[in-house]
């Protein structure tokens, strides 16, 4: 207790101070979205106490894995391999019609298709805020991770990145109450926004009048519209119509495609288009005739643009590296 | 670091640990707030060592975790371990029950504060399950405050017997 009198601002300054930035905070944090490099900082504090919380998660899948007999391997592999090539028959046909597809739209002179580069990473087991739909992923901006960057599965579109860490990142899922996605409906090419509703497997349709031609079982794929997620990916299955008398809109609820709840490991989604590429350049450094494309494309960038230069010149630091 | 502060941080960490540790799916609207009833103990053992500016950077740490807002749970933090922080002694000498009792109510206090914020955003939640964390939290106090008294005895972090 020798620090009796020689304490600093006495409690109440000091709360009063730090409700202030709280609140200051607070409210940063949601008009301008400016806190990220803060939280990212923090999140290089908490990394070690995640990481630590899901290693007996991870020893428990690579014991299941290390044990499992022979037999099981065997008829998993058979499986796999049935999978396979039934994937490949199919790939095959995708293949002829992706080659005539982009035979068209050079015919046509359209946009070329954007193509994707894929990227597996798994989920930490940590829980989050119970109320809201949000899962921690282990690859941060060290692996170019970016905010708003889609994350998909095999069935379909999870959702997105709201925060980058260097080492983690924290996803937000279509079904949290304060997401949306702009969809399209397959069979009818209908444009609509899909909003989560905070529970794990309902997505809602608002704003669509009685009229619209909708049912129950047609399939909800990304519009691609907004930019944020990739078009031609399957959301949600449309699971219930209701028109109900008196209401100004249609009652439409969705189920997402995605295994939400069951999904380990999910798919960082980045699209290779030709005026995101500059961001991109690390990750296509290997394909020289890419890579070639990009520098050409940063020249133009810095030739036209004084502000590009920012944005470049990370980029050329570490190319000198190399 | 002095000894205090060594072992009040290793049982915060400790805290900040049950509350992302996963737990089944019926448990999660149960999970008590264990970095502020620890923090909560520290503030009315060690007031002059762990107090509000502590309490404010383990509220921002566990809203970087928890991917809210930054300050939602700082600023609930803040207030409770200030209303600790001024009435430790009067705290110190009262019964576990009476204890239980004020942490209770401010408890409440701050996960009202919480549902205000989230409510202000348009995704305030729609159960009564949001203030299950208060109920179970002050259950879970008696046993709290004996487990991080005799930690704090048996490495004998401040020489006062009386506490």
């Amino acid at each position: 207790m020798q620090t009796l009198f020689i304490r600093g601002p006495s409690a109440t300054a000091r709360m009063v101070v730090l409700v202030i930035a709280s609140i200051t905070l607070m409210t940063v944090d949601h008009r301008w979205r400016s806190l990220e490099f803060a939280r990212s900082a923090l999140s290089n504090l908490i990394y070690p106490l995640q990481y630590t919380i899901d290693l007996p998660i991870q020893l428990f899948y690579w014991a299941d894995e290390s044990f499992s007999t022979q037999q099981a391997l065997l008829e998993k592999n058979r499986e796999f391999e049935a999978r396979h090539l039934e994937n490949r028959v199919q790939l095959q046909k995708l293949d002829i019609i992706e080659k005539e597809n982009e035979r068209l739209r050079k015919l046509l002179s359209a946009i070329p298709k954007t193509t994707e580069r894929l990227l597996i990473s798994e989920i930490i087991n940590v829980d989050v805020d119970p109320y809201r739909q949000l899962i921690i992923l282990n690859k941060g901006s060290s692996n170019e991770v970016y905010q708003g960057q889609p994350i998909i599965d095999a069935q379909g579109i999870m959702g997105q990145i709201v925060h980058v860490g260097p080492l983690s990142s924290t996803a937000m899922l279509i079904t949290d109450a304060s997401h949306a996605i702009p969809v399209q409906v397959n069979r009818t090419g209908l444009r609509a926004i899909a909003f989560g509703s905070g529970k794990t497997d309902q997505l809602n349709l608002r704003h669509l009048p009685h009229s619209v031609d909708i049912k129950a079982g047609d399939l909800l794929i990304t519009s691609g519209l907004g930019g944020t997620f990739p078009p031609n990916f399957p959301v949600a299955i449309i699971s219930k119509v209701e028109r109900p008398a008196g209401e100004p809109f249609a009652l439409i609820e969705a189920k997402p495609h995605a295994q939400l709840e069951k999904s380990r490991e999910v798919l960082l989604v980045w699209r290779n288009k030709a005026e995101e590429t500059s961001e991109k350049n690390d990750a296509a450094a290997n394909d020289e005739t890419d890579s070639e494309k990009i520098d050409s494309n940063q020249e133009n960038d810095s030739g036209n643009n004084s502000g590009t230069e920012k944005k470049v010149k990370p980029n050329q630091r570490r190319g000198n590296r190399e | 670091m002095n000894k205090t502060l060594r072992i009040g941080l290793i049982t915060i960490i400790g805290a900040f640990m049950l509350a992302i540790m996963p737990l089944p799916d019926w448990a999660v609207e149960y999970r008590p707030d264990w970095v502020t009833l620890v923090l909560i103990y520290w503030a009315m053992a060690t007031p002059m060592k762990i107090g509000v500016t502590m309490a404010w950077f383990a509220g921002l740490l566990l809203d970087v975790s928890y991917g809210t807002l930054m300050g939602q749970h700082a600023v609930g933090m803040v207030l409770v371990i200030y209303v600790i922080h001024i009435q430790h002694q009067r705290l110190r000498v009262a019964s576990l029950l009476q204890q239980a009792i004020v942490i209770f109510i401010l408890l409440l206090i701050k996960q009202l504060l919480s549902l205000w914020v989230d409510g202000m955003l348009g995704h305030a939640p729609d159960s009564w399950l949001y203030f299950m964390p208060t109920v179970t939290s002050t259950m879970l106090w008696p046993w709290t405050y004996l487990i991080l008294r005799d930690l704090r005895r048996k490495f004998s972090v401040e020489k006062h017997p009386q506490f």
